[in-house]
């Protein structure tokens, strides 16, 4: 009987992902850039990239209860990876214009010579991968000597190997692989990628970003559904319980914690293909910061609620409240008070009213799914009443 | 739950209201973009670049396209100095329907924005952005003002035949293009084994460590063309410290934030830059006059009437635009971009056209020194490489 | 001799900034003793000091403007306190950490909304700014008088901690939150005190900074605030002597690292630059995470008897 309900669930969910992506496809082609309509796709593009890096962060905080604050520096690791092997050959000298570059392999461009179109798609799916596993990588190193801390230490230790990340790929000394402190770009991004089937071009912009971040937030859905998402929760429930109950507290958190990055590396990749560039400079830790408020925001342990939280974080800041930045803001006309920075101004607040008094944030750790079946609606509810009485 | 889709509903309302707004009352307007850092290390030189615009747009305020008139309306996006802003807020000026852009102050910033502009099939017309990778990397972005090489050059042989420095000390910001460039070229004109160079990361509010590293090597001149705000506590470490050799610095400098941090000081500083205050005496006047006007544009140009070279080069650059809409006889951006190459135009800083590469066909540089007694410019020389 | 004296500047401007750093971490050390609560907004507070100066000394005398600067920002520390944290007094604490950053957040926010994202320039403070020559080093005096006020006022602080009622009420409160409640010890009184403390010293430290530094952005006091957290872990958390001790290494080593490339140049240690400056920020973090891996307690973490 249950086991009808959850698959009729995940059905229902199936299908509406993949109307979704059609949706996007379908954007991706109707909508051109001197559209008003063209920030939508920004925050599509810009968005999924978030939700990855948030659900990512939330695997670990909020599921399985560490507290790390080094996500910005494993997605610069992807990022920089991912740019790095996708540079094609004529470019590698302009792009490393004050050193030699050490690495002059590009994986869409080898595998364009020998497989043609299908051989762009693989590399760049090789370089994702790539990406990702580089991070995983990072992360398992960094994970043995800290991953025995205790909360905020292990918040304030990620935070500084983050930093420490940082220094490194800037370093001068590195600049033949790196490029030093300078932007690496020209490589495969979001409007390189186009689909051409004889006369007509499918552009896939959008599309691409979407549909890495849905097939890697699916395969944290499933990691968390696992036998291993189920001693995640305990570790992060009670970790004495959990250890007496046999979970490998050690083991358990190192998965943790590497599956975390490697999703994380591979946002970072998403974010160099839609950015257009990737430099370290940016990879600050300000950045893990906006990526938690954005699991806040949705619901620290709900995975639909850090999509949510991360899709309005960037819609608010990228297009709906750009008004209060430049003057007028829904026909109100002040540019004395809309100027330069307003929006982010009563974007913290907005934030902090959230962190203050709605502490469950949007969807408290239910998913979207519960949400469509009544009775568990109902459950919901009341749950939040309670959260309100309190 | 409730709470959930309140904020939903209110979300798509406000979204609605956005999308529909700011309908045009049927003036035919022309929108240019302004792509210029309003905040973050360049803001304040941002700010004085799109004073030019501003005057001149206060000046000019129609245009003849295709024989209507059109009201020229200038649209801002503050990329924040930052390299990853700057994508989306090339995104926020294409979408909002310009017709061409203007900007920005800071290269990387352009380099960035450029992959945008050009999937937009956007123009796009550099003022002091000299990177060479700007343009060579970029289809749709020009530029009026000289580049790298050339600055850096000219910077390296004043350094070499006037100051008579045998050992440089070059610093730049982390990640910069513009003054991560710049030293690059100095050092390849003056001589590699010549020239220490160091880079400070982003952030860094102690100079005083460069200024004693410059001291302890024994260079004889200190080249530093990083943005204004770190520029100002340079000068500042500079004094206290007794640097006791030149500060040679590339156009970013020639601000009246130098100005002001540099009079009542020992600290003898040399710039290169696009325009000398003084060569066009009524324009001087009138500009002067109307920023003297506007507290708005007062304050932004950092409390006086001194004319930086960004300002001119943001007016030059406004009358490009301009002539470029007239030419394409359309507001459409292709047009715009179609008419481009071949456009030329005389402004207060000299003869504007285009090579084939988008660069201005530019070989003069004015060196001026900064007289720090009186807190003003004075004419050193003019200088071209042969 | 020729290396102590390329050494030598570094080593006078690396204690003045570790002086500095010294009299953030305090803040830091006693709020971590007392909530256990890393206080990331710790730093943005120092930052807003150095805000509310230049704007108030753009319209008062000195004499004014400062004692009236450290009054506001002893009030902001205490607002924060009210507003952000006792409310979650009794939630988890990694929901009082994320209120942290939330308001680290809105205080960077805001600040760059009125600075309009602008580097303001601090006003020059007479005496303190004039230059100075120690040692044969050019330098300004507010890098020669910041260890000795550092010194003097921690000394003040301790002998606060130890011989007044109210330091003995925050001694009890840091060995035992809850005994200490029940033996009537007035929690939310203690906490504030603790953070009125703590802010004092950050807007004394960022006068002395930012005479220094004359440069206030949004972001200045992200960094100095995370390293004067280090600088309390790497001295043992809750310990004052081991947050200064440990401000005074940070600082010091900061110093020498950005020089390093410069130091072994001249002393023919090495033909060319090697970049060390790059690392001058990470390697307080490496220091810390050293730190934590072998000696998490830091150097005088067991010495309970001066935790507050």
């Amino acid at each position: 009987m249950l086991q009808k309900k959850n698959n009729k669930k995940n059905f229902i969910s199936l299908i509406a992902v993949a109307l979704f992506l059609v949706l996007v496809l379908v954007l991706d082609q109707i909508i051109r850039p001197t559209d008003k309509m063209s920030m939508l796709l920004t925050v599509l593009q810009k968005g999924s990239v978030y939700a990855l890096a948030a659900v990512s962060m939330n695997l670990l905080n909020g599921f399985t209860g560490l507290f790390s604050l080094g996500h910005a520096g494993f997605m610069l690791v992807g990022a920089y990876t991912y740019a790095i092997f996708t540079i094609p050959a004529e470019s590698r000298d302009t792009v490393y214009q004050y050193y030699d570059a050490a690495i002059r392999i590009s994986f869409p461009e080898v595998l364009r010579d020998n497989l043609g179109a299908f051989g762009t798609v693989l590399g760049v799916v090789l370089a994702v991968l790539l990406a990702g596993l580089v991070a995983a990588f990072f992360a398992w190193l960094i994970g043995l000597p800290v991953l025995k801390l205790k909360s905020d230490y292990l918040a304030i230790a990620t935070l500084g190997f983050a930093e420490i990340i940082r220094a490194v790929f800037q370093w001068g000394k590195l600049g033949p692989v790196t490029n030093g402190s300078n932007l690496l770009k020209s490589f495969e991004r979001i409007s390189t990628f186009k689909l051409t089937l004889g006369e007509t071009t499918i552009k896939l912009s959008t599309f691409v970003p979407v549909l890495i971040a849905v097939i890697c937030i699916a395969l944290i859905v499933l990691l968390v559904n696992s036998t291993y998402g189920r001693s995640f929760k305990a570790i992060r429930d009670d970790e004495i319980a959990a250890e007496a109950m046999g979970i490998n507290l050690a083991k358990h958190k190192m998965i943790s914690f590497v599956a975390s990055s490697f999703f994380a590396g591979i946002s970072g990749a998403t974010m160099a293909m839609v950015l257009g560039i990737a430099q370290a400079s940016n990879f600050k830790s300000a950045m893990t910061y906006e990526i938690l408020l954005m699991v806040v925001l949705g619901g620290i342990g709900s995975i639909s609620g850090s999509v949510i939280g991360s899709m309005l974080f960037v819609a608010a800041s990228e297009w709906w409240l750009r008004g209060l930045d430049s003057g007028v803001f829904l026909g109100i006309n002040a540019p004395g008070i809309f100027r330069n920075g307003f929006r982010l101004v009563v974007f913290s607040v907005i934030i902090m009213v959230v962190v203050l008094f709605f502490r469950k944030g949007i969807m408290g750790d239910k998913e979207l799914p519960d949400l469509l079946k009544p009775r568990a609606k109902k459950a919901s509810k009341k749950a939040s009443k309670k959260e309100v009485t309190k | 739950m409730k709470k959930f889709f309140a904020l939903i509903l209110a979300l798509a309302m406000v979204l609605s209201l956005v999308a529909c707004g700011g309908k045009d009352d049927g003036a035919k307007v022309v929108k240019i973009g302004v792509f210029e850092p309003q905040s973050g290390d360049n803001g304040a030189g941002g700010k004085q670049e799109i004073l030019g615009m501003q005057y001149a747009n206060y000046e000019t305020p129609t245009v003849e396209i295709g024989g209507e008139t059109y009201k020229v309306e200038l649209v801002y996006a503050d990329n924040a100095s930052s390299n990853d802003k700057a994508a989306s807020a090339a995104q926020t000026l294409i979408s909002s329907g310009v017709s061409l852009v203007l900007g920005s102050y800071g290269s990387g910033v352009s380099i960035a924005a450029g992959d945008t502009f050009a999937t937009a099939g956007m123009p796009a017309i550099g003022v002091t952005c000299t990177n060479p990778q700007v343009t060579s990397e970029c289809e749709v972005y020009f530029r009026i003002c000289f580049l790298d090489p050339f600055q850096g050059t000219v910077l390296a042989n004043y350094a070499k035949s006037e100051l008579k420095a045998t050992k440089a000390y070059c610093l730049a910001k982390q990640g910069d293009d513009y003054s991560g460039g710049l030293c690059n070229y100095f050092i390849e004109a003056f001589g590699k084994d010549n020239c220490v160079y160091e880079q400070f990361p982003e952030g860094t509010s102690d100079y005083s460590t460069y200024i004693t590293n410059a001291q302890n090597q024994g260079c004889e001149v200190f080249f530093a063309p990083v943005s204004t705000e770190a520029a100002a506590q340079i000068i500042a470490k500079a004094d206290t410290q007794n640097l006791g050799m030149p500060v040679l610095a590339g156009d970013t400098w020639d601000s009246n934030v130098i100005l002001n941090a540099a009079k009542g000081t020992g600290v003898e500083i040399a710039v290169t830059t696009f325009y000398q205050e003084g060569a066009d005496a009524e324009f001087d006047a009138a500009i002067k006059a109307w920023i003297n006007s506007d507290a708005t544009a007062k304050a932004n140009n950092g409390g006086n009437d001194e004319l930086a070279a960004v300002t001119v080069m943001g007016y030059d650059a406004y009358y490009v635009a301009l002539e470029a809409l007239k030419k394409a006889g359309s507001t459409d951006p292709a047009d715009v971009l179609a008419v481009l190459p071949e456009l030329t135009y005389t402004g207060v800083t000299g003869d504007i056209s285009f090579n084939d590469i988008g660069d201005a066909n530019r070989d003069t540089a004015f060196v001026k020194a900064c007289n720090t007694e009186t807190g003003k410019w004075d004419f050193v020389a003019q200088q071209g490489i042969k | 001799m020729e290396l102590l004296k390329s050494v030598l500047p570094y080593l006078i401007s690396g204690v003045s900034v570790g002086g500095q750093y010294a009299l953030i971490a305090i803040g830091y050390t006693m709020v971590y003793g007392i909530l256990r609560l890393i206080n990331f907004a710790h730093g943005d507070v120092f930052m807003v000091a150095g805000l509310i100066m230049v704007y108030l000394a753009a319209s008062m005398p000195l004499y004014v403007a400062i004692p009236l600067m450290i009054v506001l920002t002893v009030a902001l520390g205490f607002a924060i306190e009210r507003v952000a944290y006792k409310p979650l007094r009794n939630a988890p604490r990694m929901s009082v950490m994320i209120s942290a950053i939330g308001v680290s957040y809105l205080i960077q926010n805001l600040a760059l909304y009125i600075t309009g994202g602008l580097n303001k320039n601090y006003p020059a403070i007479p005496w303190i700014s004039d230059k100075v020559s120690i040692f044969g080093m050019e330098t300004t005096r507010v890098t020669v008088i910041t260890p000795f006020l550092t010194v003097i006022l921690v000394v003040a602080l301790v002998l606060l901690i130890n011989h007044t009622k109210i330091g003995m009420a925050m001694r009890a409160v840091s060995r035992d939150f809850e005994t200490a409640q029940l033996m009537g010890v007035k929690i939310n009184n203690v906490i504030s005190a603790t953070f009125i403390i703590g802010t004092f010293l950050a807007a004394v430290g960022s006068m002395l900074y930012f005479t220094n530094y004359p440069g206030v952005v949004p972001t200045s006091g992200g960094m100095p605030g995370l390293k004067a957290f280090v600088a309390a872990v790497f001295g043992g958390i809750g310990s004052i002597p081991g947050a200064v001790i440990g401000a005074f290494i940070i600082g010091i080593c900061e110093s020498i690292i950005k020089g390093l490339d410069t130091i072994l140049v001249v002393n023919g240690v090495i033909a060319e630059q090697v970049g060390f400056s790059t690392f001058s920020d990470a390697f307080t973090f490496a220091l810390l995470i050293v730190v934590l891996v072998f000696k998490p307690t830091g150097l005088f973490g067991e010495k309970t008897t001066d935790k507050v």
